[in-house]
Protein backbone atom coordinates (compact mmCIF):
# COMPACT_ATOMS: atom_id res chain seq x y z
CA UNK A 1 0.00 0.00 0.00
CA UNK A 2 2.75 2.37 0.63
CA UNK A 3 4.19 1.23 -2.62
CA UNK A 4 1.17 2.47 -4.40
CA UNK A 5 0.83 6.02 -2.54
CA UNK A 6 4.83 6.83 -3.71
CA UNK A 7 3.69 6.13 -7.11
CA UNK A 8 0.27 7.48 -7.12
CA UNK A 9 1.42 9.94 -9.36
CA UNK A 10 2.45 7.93 -11.99
CA UNK A 11 -1.05 5.88 -11.76
CA UNK A 12 -3.09 8.98 -11.43
CA UNK A 13 -1.11 10.49 -14.80
CA UNK A 14 -1.63 6.66 -16.77
CA UNK A 15 -5.21 7.34 -15.84
CA UNK A 16 -5.92 10.48 -16.62
CA UNK A 17 -4.46 9.23 -20.16
CA UNK A 18 -6.67 6.31 -20.54
CA UNK A 19 -8.97 8.94 -19.60
CA UNK A 20 -8.51 11.19 -22.23
CA UNK A 21 -7.94 8.14 -24.60
CA UNK A 22 -10.89 7.02 -24.42
CA UNK A 23 -12.61 10.06 -24.74
CA UNK A 24 -10.92 11.16 -27.55
CA UNK A 25 -11.64 7.95 -29.82
CA UNK A 26 -15.05 8.45 -28.56
CA UNK A 27 -15.47 11.42 -30.39
CA UNK A 28 -14.13 9.68 -33.83
CA UNK A 29 -15.98 6.85 -32.99
CA UNK A 30 -19.72 8.93 -32.58
CA UNK A 31 -18.90 10.92 -35.78
CA UNK A 32 -18.13 7.68 -37.94
CA UNK A 33 -20.93 5.96 -36.41
CA UNK A 34 -23.42 8.87 -37.67
CA UNK A 35 -21.53 8.78 -41.11
CA UNK A 36 -21.84 5.25 -41.26
CA UNK A 37 -25.72 4.92 -39.99
CA UNK A 38 -26.23 7.82 -42.52
CA UNK A 39 -24.96 5.65 -45.24
CA UNK A 40 -26.14 2.30 -44.48
CA UNK A 41 -29.97 4.22 -44.49
CA UNK A 42 -29.19 6.00 -47.73
CA UNK A 43 -30.81 5.17 -50.60
CA UNK A 44 -27.19 5.48 -52.53
CA UNK A 45 -26.05 1.99 -53.13
CA UNK A 46 -22.59 2.94 -53.30
CA UNK A 47 -22.77 4.83 -49.60
CA UNK A 48 -24.72 1.58 -48.48
CA UNK A 49 -22.10 -1.08 -49.95
CA UNK A 50 -19.11 0.94 -48.58
CA UNK A 51 -20.71 1.28 -45.17
CA UNK A 52 -21.47 -2.30 -45.25
CA UNK A 53 -17.45 -3.01 -46.30
CA UNK A 54 -16.28 -1.03 -42.84
CA UNK A 55 -18.49 -2.47 -40.57
CA UNK A 56 -17.76 -6.43 -41.99
CA UNK A 57 -13.84 -5.67 -42.44
CA UNK A 58 -13.57 -3.68 -38.91
CA UNK A 59 -15.54 -6.12 -37.21
CA UNK A 60 -13.61 -9.29 -38.62
CA UNK A 61 -9.98 -7.73 -37.64
CA UNK A 62 -8.87 -7.65 -33.79
CA UNK A 63 -7.89 -4.38 -32.61
CA UNK A 64 -5.10 -4.94 -31.48
CA UNK A 65 -3.71 -6.08 -35.01
CA UNK A 66 -5.25 -2.81 -36.58
CA UNK A 67 -3.39 -0.38 -33.91
CA UNK A 68 -0.25 -2.16 -34.55
CA UNK A 69 -1.05 -2.21 -38.89
CA UNK A 70 -1.93 1.87 -37.78
CA UNK A 71 1.18 2.29 -35.68
CA UNK A 72 4.16 1.19 -37.78
CA UNK A 73 2.80 1.06 -40.98
CA UNK A 74 1.36 4.46 -41.28
CA UNK A 75 4.45 6.01 -40.42
CA UNK A 76 5.94 3.77 -43.12
CA UNK A 77 3.19 5.12 -45.66
CA UNK A 78 2.68 8.70 -44.65
CA UNK A 79 6.97 8.86 -45.43
CA UNK A 80 6.41 7.57 -48.27
CA UNK A 81 3.78 9.47 -49.25
CA UNK A 82 5.82 12.78 -47.99
CA UNK A 83 8.91 12.07 -50.21
CA UNK A 84 6.77 11.46 -53.42
CA UNK A 85 4.79 14.89 -53.11
CA UNK A 86 7.22 16.55 -51.32
CA UNK A 87 4.84 17.93 -49.27
CA UNK A 88 6.09 17.25 -45.63
CA UNK A 89 9.46 15.63 -44.54
CA UNK A 90 10.01 13.41 -41.79
CA UNK A 91 6.73 12.88 -40.03
CA UNK A 92 6.24 10.29 -36.86
CA UNK A 93 2.80 8.80 -35.81
CA UNK A 94 2.80 9.48 -32.23
CA UNK A 95 0.79 6.44 -30.01
CA UNK A 96 -1.71 8.65 -28.97
CA UNK A 97 -2.67 9.68 -32.77
CA UNK A 98 -2.70 6.05 -33.61
CA UNK A 99 -4.05 4.64 -30.73
CA UNK A 100 -7.44 7.46 -30.70
CA UNK A 101 -7.95 7.21 -34.37
CA UNK A 102 -7.64 3.28 -34.50
CA UNK A 103 -9.97 2.34 -31.52
CA UNK A 104 -12.28 5.23 -33.31
CA UNK A 105 -12.83 3.82 -36.22
CA UNK A 106 -12.42 0.55 -34.76
CA UNK A 107 -16.00 1.58 -32.60
CA UNK A 108 -17.62 3.63 -34.90
CA UNK A 109 -18.38 0.59 -36.88
CA UNK A 110 -20.28 -0.96 -33.64
CA UNK A 111 -21.90 2.81 -33.41
CA UNK A 112 -23.30 2.55 -36.48
CA UNK A 113 -25.05 -0.30 -35.93
CA UNK A 114 -26.29 1.47 -32.80
CA UNK A 115 -27.37 4.06 -34.44
CA UNK A 116 -29.23 2.90 -37.41
CA UNK A 117 -30.90 0.52 -34.85
CA UNK A 118 -32.00 3.33 -33.20
CA UNK A 119 -32.78 5.68 -36.39
CA UNK A 120 -35.18 2.56 -37.91
CA UNK A 121 -36.61 2.23 -34.41
CA UNK A 122 -38.80 5.43 -34.56
CA UNK A 123 -41.73 4.58 -35.96
CA UNK A 124 -42.16 6.80 -39.64
CA UNK A 125 -45.41 7.72 -38.73
CA UNK A 126 -44.51 10.29 -36.26
CA UNK A 127 -41.93 12.31 -38.43
CA UNK A 128 -45.34 12.24 -40.98
CA UNK A 129 -47.32 13.37 -38.27
CA UNK A 130 -44.72 16.75 -38.01
CA UNK A 131 -44.83 17.18 -41.47
CA UNK A 132 -48.36 17.68 -41.95
CA UNK A 133 -48.11 19.60 -38.84
CA UNK A 134 -45.91 21.98 -40.63
CA UNK A 135 -43.11 21.63 -38.68
CA UNK A 136 -39.37 22.75 -40.19
CA UNK A 137 -36.82 19.87 -40.20
CA UNK A 138 -34.53 21.01 -37.52
CA UNK A 139 -37.55 21.00 -35.10
CA UNK A 140 -38.75 17.40 -36.35
CA UNK A 141 -34.88 16.14 -35.71
CA UNK A 142 -34.85 18.45 -32.23
CA UNK A 143 -38.69 17.22 -30.89
CA UNK A 144 -39.23 13.82 -32.75
CA UNK A 145 -35.92 12.16 -33.71
CA UNK A 146 -33.45 13.26 -31.13
CA UNK A 147 -35.37 12.48 -28.21
CA UNK A 148 -36.36 8.82 -29.16
CA UNK A 149 -32.98 7.92 -31.17
CA UNK A 150 -30.90 8.81 -27.93
CA UNK A 151 -33.46 6.04 -25.66
CA UNK A 152 -33.42 3.78 -28.40
CA UNK A 153 -29.11 4.26 -28.48
CA UNK A 154 -28.29 4.65 -25.15
CA UNK A 155 -28.21 0.65 -24.31
CA UNK A 156 -26.21 0.12 -27.11
CA UNK A 157 -24.24 3.22 -26.30
CA UNK A 158 -23.39 2.07 -22.94
CA UNK A 159 -22.18 -1.48 -24.02
CA UNK A 160 -20.14 -0.09 -26.67
CA UNK A 161 -18.52 2.49 -24.71
CA UNK A 162 -17.38 -0.05 -22.12
CA UNK A 163 -16.03 -2.14 -23.98
CA UNK A 164 -14.31 0.58 -25.72
CA UNK A 165 -13.16 1.83 -22.24
CA UNK A 166 -11.26 -1.30 -21.90
CA UNK A 167 -9.79 -2.21 -24.84
CA UNK A 168 -8.10 1.52 -24.79
CA UNK A 169 -5.51 -0.66 -22.63
CA UNK A 170 -4.36 -2.51 -25.68
CA UNK A 171 -2.88 1.03 -26.91
CA UNK A 172 0.60 0.29 -23.81
CA UNK A 173 1.09 -2.36 -26.41
CA UNK A 174 2.47 0.57 -28.84
CA UNK A 175 4.52 2.76 -25.75
CA UNK A 176 1.72 5.10 -24.97
CA UNK A 177 1.85 5.80 -20.88
CA UNK A 178 -1.52 4.75 -20.25
CA UNK A 179 -2.41 3.20 -16.50
CA UNK A 180 -1.56 -0.44 -18.03
CA UNK A 181 2.25 1.01 -19.33
CA UNK A 182 2.51 2.93 -16.04
CA UNK A 183 1.20 0.38 -14.00
CA UNK A 184 3.63 -2.19 -15.40
CA UNK A 185 6.64 0.01 -15.16
CA UNK A 186 6.23 0.89 -11.57
CA UNK A 187 5.54 -2.97 -10.64
CA UNK A 188 8.73 -3.65 -12.09
CA UNK A 189 10.77 -1.24 -11.09
CA UNK A 190 9.69 -2.28 -7.54
CA UNK A 191 9.79 -6.03 -8.36
CA UNK A 192 5.70 -5.88 -7.19
CA UNK A 193 3.95 -6.18 -10.45
CA UNK A 194 1.13 -8.23 -8.37
CA UNK A 195 0.57 -5.09 -6.45
CA UNK A 196 0.64 -2.64 -9.19
CA UNK A 197 -1.22 -4.73 -11.68
CA UNK A 198 -3.96 -5.52 -8.85
CA UNK A 199 -4.24 -1.38 -8.47
CA UNK A 200 -4.23 -1.43 -12.34
CA UNK A 201 -7.50 -3.80 -12.09
CA UNK A 202 -9.16 -1.47 -9.18
CA UNK A 203 -9.27 1.28 -11.44
CA UNK A 204 -10.48 0.01 -14.67
CA UNK A 205 -13.32 -1.66 -12.26
CA UNK A 206 -13.88 1.55 -11.27
CA UNK A 207 -13.92 3.08 -14.14
CA UNK A 208 -16.55 0.98 -15.79
CA UNK A 209 -18.15 0.79 -12.53
CA UNK A 210 -18.96 5.05 -12.52
CA UNK A 211 -19.63 5.02 -15.91
CA UNK A 212 -22.10 2.01 -15.76
CA UNK A 213 -23.90 3.59 -12.72
CA UNK A 214 -23.95 7.34 -14.95
CA UNK A 215 -25.22 6.10 -17.98
CA UNK A 216 -27.90 3.94 -16.48
CA UNK A 217 -29.03 6.91 -14.69
CA UNK A 218 -29.16 8.64 -18.30
CA UNK A 219 -30.78 5.54 -19.55
CA UNK A 220 -33.65 6.43 -16.73
CA UNK A 221 -33.72 10.56 -17.49
CA UNK A 222 -34.57 9.38 -21.28
CA UNK A 223 -37.16 6.56 -21.01
CA UNK A 224 -39.09 9.13 -18.68
CA UNK A 225 -42.71 8.33 -19.48
CA UNK A 226 -41.89 4.79 -21.26
CA UNK A 227 -44.39 2.18 -19.66
CA UNK A 228 -42.24 -1.05 -19.07
CA UNK A 229 -44.56 -4.16 -18.99
CA UNK A 230 -43.63 -6.23 -16.14
CA UNK B 1 2.44 -13.59 -62.89
CA UNK B 2 5.30 -11.83 -62.05
CA UNK B 3 4.20 -8.93 -63.69
CA UNK B 4 0.97 -8.95 -61.53
CA UNK B 5 2.42 -9.02 -58.72
CA UNK B 6 5.05 -6.64 -58.90
CA UNK B 7 2.08 -4.32 -58.67
CA UNK B 8 1.17 -5.72 -55.27
CA UNK B 9 3.58 -3.30 -52.79
CA UNK B 10 4.03 -5.91 -50.40
CA UNK B 11 6.61 -8.46 -50.28
CA UNK B 12 4.91 -11.91 -51.31
CA UNK B 13 7.84 -13.92 -51.64
CA UNK B 14 8.45 -13.18 -47.40
CA UNK B 15 5.27 -13.85 -46.63
CA UNK B 16 5.35 -16.99 -48.24
CA UNK B 17 9.10 -17.62 -47.20
CA UNK B 18 7.29 -17.48 -43.46
CA UNK B 19 3.81 -19.24 -44.77
CA UNK B 20 4.76 -22.05 -42.07
CA UNK B 21 5.45 -19.69 -39.27
CA UNK B 22 2.03 -18.05 -39.91
CA UNK B 23 0.48 -21.41 -40.18
CA UNK B 24 1.72 -22.42 -36.59
CA UNK B 25 0.44 -19.08 -35.33
CA UNK B 26 -2.86 -19.89 -37.06
CA UNK B 27 -2.44 -23.21 -34.73
CA UNK B 28 -1.26 -21.50 -31.70
CA UNK B 29 -4.30 -18.89 -32.28
CA UNK B 30 -7.36 -21.62 -32.44
CA UNK B 31 -5.59 -24.14 -29.98
CA UNK B 32 -5.79 -21.09 -26.97
CA UNK B 33 -9.14 -19.63 -28.62
CA UNK B 34 -10.88 -23.15 -28.58
CA UNK B 35 -9.64 -24.69 -25.19
CA UNK B 36 -10.29 -21.23 -23.51
CA UNK B 37 -13.90 -21.79 -25.02
CA UNK B 38 -14.12 -25.46 -23.88
CA UNK B 39 -13.09 -25.01 -20.69
CA UNK B 40 -14.80 -21.43 -20.25
CA UNK B 41 -17.85 -23.24 -21.72
CA UNK B 42 -17.88 -26.54 -18.52
CA UNK B 43 -17.19 -23.86 -16.01
CA UNK B 44 -19.99 -21.21 -16.84
CA UNK B 45 -22.75 -23.80 -16.97
CA UNK B 46 -22.97 -24.37 -13.37
CA UNK B 47 -22.19 -20.75 -12.85
CA UNK B 48 -25.19 -19.85 -14.80
CA UNK B 49 -27.39 -22.51 -13.25
CA UNK B 50 -26.66 -21.43 -9.59
CA UNK B 51 -27.46 -17.36 -10.79
CA UNK B 52 -30.23 -18.70 -12.75
CA UNK B 53 -31.78 -20.04 -9.80
CA UNK B 54 -30.45 -17.67 -7.03
CA UNK B 55 -28.73 -20.21 -4.81
CA UNK B 56 -28.27 -18.21 -1.81
CA UNK B 57 -24.42 -18.56 -0.93
CA UNK B 58 -23.13 -19.05 -5.04
CA UNK B 59 -25.32 -16.56 -6.85
CA UNK B 60 -23.97 -13.00 -4.95
CA UNK B 61 -20.25 -14.96 -5.61
CA UNK B 62 -20.75 -15.26 -8.85
CA UNK B 63 -22.24 -12.32 -9.52
CA UNK B 64 -19.28 -10.61 -8.17
CA UNK B 65 -16.77 -12.80 -10.05
CA UNK B 66 -18.57 -12.06 -13.07
CA UNK B 67 -19.01 -8.02 -12.39
CA UNK B 68 -14.97 -8.21 -12.10
CA UNK B 69 -13.89 -9.99 -15.14
CA UNK B 70 -16.13 -8.03 -17.34
CA UNK B 71 -15.58 -4.78 -15.80
CA UNK B 72 -11.81 -4.94 -16.46
CA UNK B 73 -9.57 -5.23 -19.50
CA UNK B 74 -8.43 -8.45 -20.53
CA UNK B 75 -4.59 -7.64 -21.13
CA UNK B 76 -4.81 -6.44 -17.29
CA UNK B 77 -5.97 -10.01 -15.97
CA UNK B 78 -3.73 -11.75 -18.61
CA UNK B 79 -0.66 -9.49 -16.83
CA UNK B 80 -1.71 -9.73 -13.34
CA UNK B 81 -1.61 -13.65 -13.74
CA UNK B 82 1.69 -14.12 -16.11
CA UNK B 83 3.72 -11.36 -14.68
CA UNK B 84 1.74 -10.58 -11.11
CA UNK B 85 1.80 -13.91 -9.62
CA UNK B 86 5.26 -14.18 -9.41
CA UNK B 87 5.85 -11.97 -6.92
CA UNK B 88 4.80 -14.21 -4.58
CA UNK B 89 7.56 -16.84 -3.67
CA UNK B 90 4.86 -19.00 -1.84
CA UNK B 91 4.30 -19.53 -5.41
CA UNK B 92 7.61 -19.51 -6.88
CA UNK B 93 8.19 -22.27 -4.89
CA UNK B 94 5.69 -24.19 -5.18
CA UNK B 95 4.88 -27.02 -7.57
CA UNK B 96 2.45 -25.15 -9.51
CA UNK B 97 5.23 -22.39 -10.50
CA UNK B 98 7.24 -24.92 -12.34
CA UNK B 99 4.88 -26.60 -14.86
CA UNK B 100 2.28 -23.90 -14.99
CA UNK B 101 2.85 -20.79 -13.95
CA UNK B 102 5.41 -19.95 -15.23
CA UNK B 103 4.87 -20.57 -18.69
CA UNK B 104 2.92 -18.03 -20.76
CA UNK B 105 1.37 -20.81 -22.27
CA UNK B 106 -0.83 -21.88 -19.12
CA UNK B 107 -1.35 -18.16 -17.79
CA UNK B 108 -2.57 -16.92 -21.04
CA UNK B 109 -4.91 -20.15 -21.03
CA UNK B 110 -6.06 -19.49 -17.55
CA UNK B 111 -6.96 -16.14 -18.27
CA UNK B 112 -8.53 -16.37 -21.38
CA UNK B 113 -10.63 -19.02 -19.45
CA UNK B 114 -12.00 -16.65 -16.42
CA UNK B 115 -12.56 -14.06 -18.94
CA UNK B 116 -15.00 -15.75 -21.18
CA UNK B 117 -16.12 -17.95 -18.23
CA UNK B 118 -17.35 -14.40 -16.98
CA UNK B 119 -19.24 -13.40 -20.31
CA UNK B 120 -20.51 -16.98 -20.72
CA UNK B 121 -22.18 -17.45 -17.60
CA UNK B 122 -24.17 -13.95 -17.66
CA UNK B 123 -24.92 -15.31 -21.58
CA UNK B 124 -26.55 -18.35 -20.55
CA UNK B 125 -27.87 -16.70 -16.77
CA UNK B 126 -29.94 -14.37 -18.97
CA UNK B 127 -31.12 -17.85 -21.61
CA UNK B 128 -32.44 -19.58 -18.86
CA UNK B 129 -34.41 -16.87 -17.24
CA UNK B 130 -36.09 -16.77 -20.94
CA UNK B 131 -37.14 -19.70 -20.76
CA UNK B 132 -41.10 -19.45 -21.21
CA UNK B 133 -43.21 -19.47 -17.62
CA UNK B 134 -45.58 -22.08 -19.54
CA UNK B 135 -42.63 -24.83 -20.22
CA UNK B 136 -41.26 -24.39 -16.89
CA UNK B 137 -45.27 -24.94 -15.71
CA UNK B 138 -45.33 -27.70 -17.58
CA UNK B 139 -42.71 -29.83 -16.35
CA UNK B 140 -43.68 -28.96 -12.85
CA UNK B 141 -47.15 -30.29 -13.30
CA UNK B 142 -46.07 -33.56 -15.34
CA UNK B 143 -44.32 -34.19 -11.84
CA UNK B 144 -39.99 -32.93 -13.35
CA UNK B 145 -38.13 -32.61 -10.56
CA UNK B 146 -36.13 -29.30 -10.81
CA UNK B 147 -32.87 -31.92 -11.98
CA UNK B 148 -34.79 -33.51 -14.19
CA UNK B 149 -36.63 -30.19 -15.70
CA UNK B 150 -33.42 -28.24 -15.75
CA UNK B 151 -31.76 -30.87 -17.69
CA UNK B 152 -34.73 -32.33 -19.84
CA UNK B 153 -36.91 -28.91 -20.86
CA UNK B 154 -34.74 -25.22 -19.81
CA UNK B 155 -31.15 -26.31 -20.78
CA UNK B 156 -31.88 -28.07 -24.45
CA UNK B 157 -33.89 -24.72 -24.94
CA UNK B 158 -31.63 -21.89 -23.16
CA UNK B 159 -28.38 -23.17 -24.81
CA UNK B 160 -30.56 -22.77 -28.63
CA UNK B 161 -31.50 -19.77 -27.12
CA UNK B 162 -27.83 -18.73 -26.57
CA UNK B 163 -26.72 -19.41 -30.05
CA UNK B 164 -26.45 -16.35 -31.81
CA UNK B 165 -25.52 -14.76 -29.01
CA UNK B 166 -22.63 -17.53 -27.77
CA UNK B 167 -21.14 -16.73 -31.94
CA UNK B 168 -20.35 -13.18 -30.99
CA UNK B 169 -18.51 -14.38 -28.30
CA UNK B 170 -16.72 -17.06 -29.82
CA UNK B 171 -15.73 -14.26 -32.17
CA UNK B 172 -14.92 -11.85 -28.96
CA UNK B 173 -12.14 -14.52 -27.55
CA UNK B 174 -11.15 -14.81 -31.07
CA UNK B 175 -10.02 -11.64 -30.90
CA UNK B 176 -8.75 -11.16 -27.27
CA UNK B 177 -6.11 -14.15 -28.04
CA UNK B 178 -4.07 -11.57 -29.69
CA UNK B 179 -3.43 -10.49 -26.14
CA UNK B 180 -1.21 -14.02 -26.00
CA UNK B 181 1.26 -12.32 -28.73
CA UNK B 182 2.08 -9.20 -25.82
CA UNK B 183 3.27 -12.04 -23.10
CA UNK B 184 6.15 -13.78 -26.06
CA UNK B 185 3.87 -16.56 -27.41
CA UNK B 186 3.83 -16.73 -30.84
CA UNK B 187 0.46 -16.61 -32.08
CA UNK B 188 -1.00 -15.19 -35.22
CA UNK B 189 0.06 -11.37 -34.59
CA UNK B 190 3.05 -12.93 -32.72
CA UNK B 191 4.47 -14.13 -35.72
CA UNK B 192 3.07 -10.93 -37.47
CA UNK B 193 5.36 -8.81 -34.65
CA UNK B 194 8.22 -10.79 -35.03
CA UNK B 195 8.04 -10.46 -38.73
CA UNK B 196 7.96 -6.55 -37.89
CA UNK B 197 10.86 -6.80 -35.65
CA UNK B 198 12.95 -8.25 -37.85
CA UNK B 199 12.66 -6.65 -41.16
CA UNK B 200 11.01 -3.65 -40.10
CA UNK B 201 7.98 -4.30 -42.71
CA UNK B 202 4.64 -3.53 -41.15
CA UNK B 203 2.28 -4.27 -44.14
CA UNK B 204 3.59 -7.87 -44.65
CA UNK B 205 3.52 -9.05 -41.23
CA UNK B 206 0.50 -7.55 -39.82
CA UNK B 207 -1.70 -7.59 -43.43
CA UNK B 208 -0.79 -11.05 -43.25
CA UNK B 209 -2.34 -11.16 -39.63
CA UNK B 210 -5.50 -9.32 -40.11
CA UNK B 211 -5.93 -11.94 -43.26
CA UNK B 212 -5.91 -15.07 -41.61
CA UNK B 213 -8.01 -13.37 -38.63
CA UNK B 214 -10.81 -12.19 -41.22
CA UNK B 215 -10.76 -15.80 -42.67
CA UNK B 216 -11.25 -17.50 -39.28
CA UNK B 217 -14.17 -15.26 -38.30
CA UNK B 218 -15.67 -15.89 -41.75
CA UNK B 219 -15.39 -19.67 -40.66
CA UNK B 220 -17.09 -19.24 -37.45
CA UNK B 221 -19.74 -16.98 -38.99
CA UNK B 222 -20.63 -19.89 -41.61
CA UNK B 223 -20.20 -22.40 -38.88
CA UNK B 224 -22.52 -20.59 -36.62
CA UNK B 225 -25.01 -20.18 -39.45
CA UNK B 226 -24.89 -23.98 -40.07
CA UNK B 227 -25.69 -24.39 -36.51
CA UNK B 228 -28.49 -21.87 -35.93
CA UNK B 229 -30.00 -23.17 -39.27
CA UNK B 230 -30.04 -26.56 -37.75
CA UNK B 231 -31.11 -26.19 -34.13
CA UNK B 232 -32.99 -22.95 -34.53
CA UNK B 233 -34.94 -24.49 -37.36
CA UNK B 234 -38.16 -23.73 -36.16
CA UNK B 235 -38.15 -19.83 -35.06
CA UNK B 236 -37.19 -19.42 -38.81
CA UNK B 237 -40.10 -17.79 -40.39
CA UNK B 238 -40.87 -19.26 -43.97
CA UNK B 239 -41.78 -15.97 -45.73
CA UNK B 240 -38.51 -14.46 -44.12
CA UNK B 241 -35.66 -14.31 -47.45
CA UNK B 242 -33.36 -11.72 -45.37
CA UNK B 243 -30.14 -13.46 -44.05
CA UNK B 244 -29.78 -11.95 -40.47
CA UNK B 245 -26.73 -9.77 -39.47
CA UNK B 246 -24.36 -12.01 -37.25
CA UNK B 247 -21.58 -10.30 -37.13
CA UNK B 248 -20.70 -9.76 -33.61
CA UNK B 249 -21.94 -6.75 -31.28
CA UNK B 250 -19.42 -5.88 -28.35
CA UNK B 251 -20.91 -7.22 -24.94
CA UNK B 252 -20.14 -5.43 -21.78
Amino acid sequence: MDLILEYQSQLIDGTLMTIKLALTSLVIALLFGLLGAWAKLSSNRLARRLAGAYTTIVRGVPDLVLILLVFYGGQVTLNNVGVMTGMWGYVEVSQFAAGASTIGVIFGAYFTETFRGAIMAIPPGQIEAGISCGMSRSLIFRHIIWPQMVRYALPGFTNNWLVQLKTTALVSVIGLQDLVYNAFTAGRSTGQLFTFMAAAFVIYLMLTGISDLALRALERHYSRGVVRAR
Amino acid sequence: METLLSYIPLDIALIVDNFDRFMYGVWVTLNLTFLALLLGGLLAIPMAIARASKHPVFNPLIQIYTYVFRGTPLLVQTYLIYYGVGQFDVIRNSWLWDPVLSSAWWCALIAFTLNTAAYTTELLRGAIADTPTGEVEAAIATGHSYRSRMRRIILPSAFRRAIPAYSNEVIFMLHGSVIASTITLQDILGVGRWLNGRYYLAYEGFITAAVLYFLIVLCITWAFRWFERRYLRHLIRRSEGETPDITPAPVA
